[in-house]
């Protein structure tokens, strides 16, 4: 409760530094509109449906993206973790992927994959894909070596010691790795839509800005991402706390 | 000697003759680090009875937990081998998770993100044994080391005591003809510790089985052995063999009786010839 009032309080005064900031200084709309511009501007964007349109586009890339790179990521962050032979195979390719900018590689995906659903998908799974991988080995090595010698003393497989340990072990630190993920995957969303795109808050931003000159929208369509990202962090946390109860 | 004590003891026995023999012969082990492999054991080699109580004592580090693991197969030795079975039973070398070998470590290392109870069936659930199955036999187990109210608790919400508890059930819950104890009660004050003792006598006067312990307390070793080790220090290797032949159940007074003085004697003039100069004490007048 007390905190639920603490985050109300902080968006108040938010919103009150935001329209101070509007009067003060005098700033036209078309480049700092007043919160309640944007918040008439969000209502008939949402009447008019054409906010729900971008909204759906962008959250299934982030969500379908975020669900193959994690995915992936962890499996290869498994036994990335488990066999020094295989880093030293992968990780060069795995950390080459990651030093080029998605900006310039997202275009390439889209010739690639042609420029539909998939192109985007994947763009947001690349680019969630290193924190997630490298939180993962980091989280499998960190299994305690006494608990793997216990557990062989008890008959596991290498098998259930990946499942009953080193899993269980990796995951506050792979946790640490999809609250970063998912994030980013907001971002790849929005890069893959300014490369190819005609829905998705990427693309409502372009419209808002080069098409209309409509800034109050594009603050909305911002808004909607903080709203995405924040969202999807928060459900991160909140399955993170069902799953390690030990701190 | 109490003639009633003695003959509850033979019979016991009599009655149950579980337990496997264990022998190691001229075992060697020796450890890759970085400034060379200094040996752990050197042809050290130990006989012990089907259904017999042996307490391994040493000085530190002398590699009394390193004869322990090559007894339960986590280690294989780089000279000599180990032999478990005997009996009706075909002898063979211990593998790792032999399923003849039960092992209580000396940290209990139990996984903090089970409670005691899933804990204790652990090495059922790595088996496949069905989840009902799994909850009588682990209660089972709990209740015999006394931790039937701690069954939902974690490892950080137990004692030292109660996690090594834990340990020793999770050894017991399979029934192992060989039970390998390395400093089960290191962590518990000598009045916890004697009390200890004292339960784990009776579980094992209850259900004989080969119990080989390891501990720094020699009487701790004359009160539970049938037979002591000493070991020398590194490399280690077993320096006198003592046979304690006292009637069960021994309480603490044991200590009393004038064979339990001589064995106890017997021990620490043998573990004083065996220090490394290193480790004389520093009060020594020589």
């Amino acid at each position: 409760m007390k905190r639920l009032a603490a985050s109300l309080l902080s968006l108040a005064a938010f919103l009150a530094a935001w329209k101070l900031l509007t009067v003060v200084t005098g700033t036209p709309a078309y480049i700092l509109p007043a919160p309640e511009v944007v918040g008439e501007r969000a209502v008939r964007a949402i009447g008019s449906g054409i906010l729900w349109v971008h909204v759906w586009a962008t959250l299934s890339e982030v969500v379908l993206g975020f669900a193959l790179g994690a995915v992936t990521a962890a499996a290869i962050g498994v036994a990335l973790g488990k066999s020094v032979l295989i880093e030293r195979v992968l990780s060069p390719y795995i950390v080459a992927a990651q030093a080029v900018p998605i900006l310039a590689l997202a275009p390439l995906l889209d010739i690639w994959f042609g420029g539909g659903l998939l192109a985007r998908v994947l763009v947001c799974a690349l680019i969630v894909f290193f924190p997630i991988a490298i939180a993962t080995m980091v989280g499998i090595r960190s299994a305690d070596p006494l608990l793997g010698e216990m557990l062989r003393s008890l008959g596991a497989t290498p098998a259930q010691v990946t499942t009953r340990l080193e899993i269980p072990s990796a995951l506050p630190v792979l946790f640490g790795g999809l609250r970063v993920g998912v994030t980013l995957a907001v971002i790849g969303a929005v890069v893959a839509e300014w490369v190819s795109a005609s829905t998705g808050l990427g693309v409502l931003i372009n419209i808002a800005d080069q098409g209309l000159f409509d800034t109050p929208l594009m603050f909305v369509a911002l808004a909607a991402l903080g709203i995405i990202g924040l969202t999807f962090y928060s459900l991160v946390v909140l399955l993170e706390r069902r799953l390690i109860q030990t701190a | 000697m109490t003639t009633a004590a003695s003959s509850h003891g033979a019979a016991t026995r009599e009655i149950d003759t579980a337990g496997l023999a264990v022998s190691a012969e001229d075992i060697s082990v020796s450890f890759a680090v970085h400034d060379g492999r200094p040996i752990a054991l050197q042809r050290c080699s130990l006989s012990v009875a089907a259904g017999s109580f042996t307490v391994i004592i040493g000085p530190n580090g002398c590699g009394k937990s390193t004869l322990l693991r090559a007894i339960a197969g986590l280690l294989q030795p780089d000279g000599g081998r180990v032999l478990i079975g005997g009996g009706a039973a075909s002898t063979s070398p211990p593998r790792p998770g032999d399923a003849r070998v039960g092992i209580a470590f000396q940290q209990p290392r139990l996984l903090p993100w089970l409670t005691t109870l899933e804990n204790v069936a652990l090495p059922l659930s790595l088996h496949g044994v069905p989840p009902a199955e799994r909850l009588t036999r682990a209660s089972a187990a709990l209740d015999r080391v006394g931790l039937a109210d701690a069954a939902h608790l974690h490892q950080r919400e137990l004692s030292g005591g109660m996690a090594q508890r834990a340990g020793l059930a999770r050894a017991l819950i399979t029934d192992p003809p060989v039970l390998l104890l390395d400093e089960p009660f290191s962590a518990l004050d000598a009045l916890t510790r004697e009390a200890f003792d004292s339960e784990l006598q009776n579980l094992w006067l209850e259900r004989p089985r080969t119990v080989i312990l390891v501990t720094h307390s020699v009487p701790e070793a004359v009160r539970l052995a049938d037979q002591v080790a000493v070991m020398t220090a590194r490399p280690g290797s077993v320096a006198r063999l003592l046979t304690v032949d006292l009637p069960r159940p021994r309480d603490v007074r044991i200590g009393a009786d004038s064979r339990a003085a001589e064995t106890d004697a017997a021990i620490r003039a043998t573990l004083a010839s065996v220090k490394p100069p290193e480790l004389a004490p520093w009060t020594s007048s020589s």
